[in-house]
């Protein structure tokens, strides 16, 4: 009997995972007819990797830091270095290797202290539609909205000091409301579906109500609006950085190199050109992978 | 009166409004009814007439404007419900669709309210899940199924499981068969049914078909406009509708029988359109498409007459002075 019981269960997994696998495929048939969403995959996953393992694939892992060769500065891109040496004889393929960490490290820390309470606060506000906590909460939020965001996080770092630490802090203030809003949206209209009336009638606590039955219905679109975030708040970081506010020398930011690289323009153009283009690189791969990601989960909401 | 005592549902001239830009929309106004325990009251009305704002006041979704509701003898409206009360009634919505969330398997749907009024030990819910699946005729694997997955007839089935996991004496059905083609609307009601035996369980039966009523209720209490306007056992009414309104839907539910074609009162055909909730016409809400429009009716509204014991209809042609009026029609009749 008992033994009976656990084949039939075994026999269910099997079934369930073949489901998602079914599902999976789907999503990945959708998402690669457009070559553009494959091609944003394949530069957030080099992006990824080579974050990752920056220290064993940047040819030169100390330019990341301060050091100095003169026997080596400002060459231009060649055998050598493939990008060519700085004012102070370091690698800068290396260096933008490294930058790819920072700005995902930068992207991955704003996003992962502004979404969680953006989200809250909009499940709450939505759920509550139209009383007095979604109008608070909603208010609120307009205000950082209201707020050029350059200007804020400028303001921010320059009462406080110029750093990384302070600026990502502005970025995360001005960020959290755009999460508020994307689920707010969400969650004032799912909240009069049958199924959350359901949870009501039977009972369930409000978190029960906010967390498994609404929030699950926001992931996919969370999910997509991270992923095109990532991009801008990589932008917004490298431009903090451009104009002083954010990383300082010598932290390997992408933003700080093309600032300090505009100083020899055009003579050395490649201190300018190759962080810049690792910024596009990196944003654009975002941008391309979030799109396809909201056709696809669009989609499969239908 | 008798039915009083045993009754598990009474609600008692209860009012819903809403406030509109457009102006008060008097949804469910004035209305009273009991349901008695694992009976079965069949709520009428064309589209708008309240059936879903009564249904949602009962359940406690929406607080009433006035009115009160008792459950098991207690008054419960306008009160927070306590947990028994919420676990002892439960609602089948009008679309399987949107009941059900379509990010939950059958068995995160089915588990949380088994948790939630602890019906079972922890252990023992992956079981029960089964048995509940059993019980309305569904595979049992069906507890890895996703909403995504099922037909709209296989929804609703989960839905009745869904209440009917909590044991409640009370379940309101809001049009559970709208969204279904002819043949899964058979089965649910036959489910229905065959579960109401088992479980003794009263059911609230709402639905703007009245051929359906036949089969399923006991008695039968038809909404026009916020208002009931009749209420009766299924049987008599079928037999002999007393408010024009009734005898109009009924003239127009197609029959079986040459019998029953005989019974239908001669050309009763409906005039003009319903009119809006907000625009309510003075007097008995009716009175503008009604064929025996008596002076009075634009100006009073018609009070609850009991014809007997079982019967109540809310109309101006039967007030006491015209008692002779229902002897007459009786005889016809007869
Ligand atoms: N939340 C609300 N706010 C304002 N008006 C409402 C609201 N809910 C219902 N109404 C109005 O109350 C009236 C009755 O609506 P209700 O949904 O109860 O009717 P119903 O009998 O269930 O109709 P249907 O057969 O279409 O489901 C309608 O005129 C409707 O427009
Ligand atoms: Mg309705």
């Amino acid at each position: 009997m008992n033994s009976k019981k656990t084949e039939i269960s075994a026999d269910y997994k099997k079934k369930n995972w073949l489901r998602r696998k079914e599902t999976l495929q789907r999503a990945w048939y959708k998402f690669s007819a457009n070559i553009l969403s494959v091609v944003g995959l394949i530069i957030v996953i080099a992006v990824i990797l080579l974050a990752v393992f920056a220290p064993w694939v940047a040819p030169h892992p100390d330019h990341a830091g301060a050091v100095v060769d003169f026997t080596a500065t400002m060459q231009s891109p060649g055998a050598g270095n493939l990008m060519g040496t700085d004012g102070v004889g370091r690698d800068l393929l290396s260096r933008i290797i490294f930058g790819f960490r920072f700005s995902l490290m930068m992207g991955l820390v704003v996003i992962g202290l502004a979404a969680p309470p953006g989200i809250i606060l909009g499940l709450i506000a939505g759920y509550y539609q139209g009383t007095k906590i979604d109008t608070a909460i909603m208010r609120f939020a307009d205000i950082f909205l209201a707020v050029p965001p350059l200007i804020l996080a400028m303001s921010i770092t320059s009462v406080l000091s110029p750093n990384i630490f302070n600026a990502m802090l502005a970025v995360t203030l001005m960020w959290w409301p755009w999460y508020t809003r994307l689920v707010y949206g969400l969650a004032s209209s799912l909240q009069n579906e049958y199924f959350v009336q359901s949870a009501e009638v039977m009972g369930a606590s409000t978190p029960h109500i906010l967390f498994k039955e609404i929030l699950p219905n926001c992931i996919s679109a969370i999910f997509t609006k991270i992923t095109l975030d990532m991009g801008f708040v990589i932008i917004i970081g490298a431009s903090l950085s451009f104009v002083g506010l954010g990383a300082q020398p010598p932290t390997p930011d992408l933003g700080t190199m093309v600032a300090d690289g505009a100083k020899y323009m055009p003579d050395q153009w490649w201190l300018t050109i190759f962080p810049a283009l690792a910024i596009v690189f990196v944003v654009l791969g975002f941008n391309l992978l979030g799109d396809g990601l909201r056709d696809v989960l669009a989609v499969e909401e239908v | 009166m008798v039915q009083e005592k045993k009754s598990l549902l009474k609600v008692n001239n209860l009012q819903k409004y809403f406030t509109t830009p457009q102006g008060i929309v008097k949804a469910v106004d004035d209305v009273s009814f009991a349901v008695a325990p694992g009976e079965t009251l069949g709520l009428v009305g064309e589209s708008g007439s309240g059936k879903t704002t009564a249904a949602f006041t009962i359940i406690g979704a929406y607080q009433p404007t006035d009115g009160s509701i008792y459950f098991q003898n207690k008054q419960i409206s306008g009160k927070k419900r306590s947990r028994e009360l919420k676990r002892n009634i439960q609602i089948v919505f009008q679309d399987p669709g949107s009941s059900l969330n379509p990010r939950q398997s059958v068995r995160q749907i089915l588990t949380m309210p088994l948790k939630l009024h602890n019906v079972v030990p922890a252990a023992e819910i992956g079981n029960k899940i089964q048995e509940l699946l059993e019980l309305v005729e569904l595979p049992r694997d069906f507890i890895h199924k996703h909403p995504l997955e099922l037909g709209e007839g296989e929804k609703q089935s989960v839905a009745i499981a869904r209440a009917l996991s909590v044991n409640p004496s009370l379940i309101v059905l809001d049009e559970p068969t709208s969204a279904l083609d002819v043949s899964m609307q058979a089965k649910i009601i036959k489910l229905l049914g065959n579960l109401q035996q088992e479980f003794n369980v009263a059911y609230i039966f709402i639905t703007h078909d009245l051929s359906l009523m036949r089969n399923v209720a006991s008695r039968v209490a038809i909404m026009y406009l916020g208002r009931i306007c009749e209420i009766a056992r299924a049987a008599d009414f079928f037999q002999q509708p007393l408010h024009p309104y009734t005898r109009m839907l009924i003239s127009s539910v197609p029959v079986v029988s040459e019998e029953e074609e005989a019974l239908k009162p001669p050309h009763y055909t409906s005039q003009g359109e319903i009119p809006s909730p907000v625009n309510m016409p003075t007097g008995c809400g009716f009175h503008p498409r009604c064929p025996e429009k008596l002076d009075i009716c634009d100006r009073q509204i018609p009070e609850s007459l009991a014809i007997d014991n079982n019967r109540q209809v809310f109309c101006h042609l039967y007030r006491k002075d015209q008692e002779q009026k229902i002897a007459d029609s009786t005889l016809r009749q007869e």
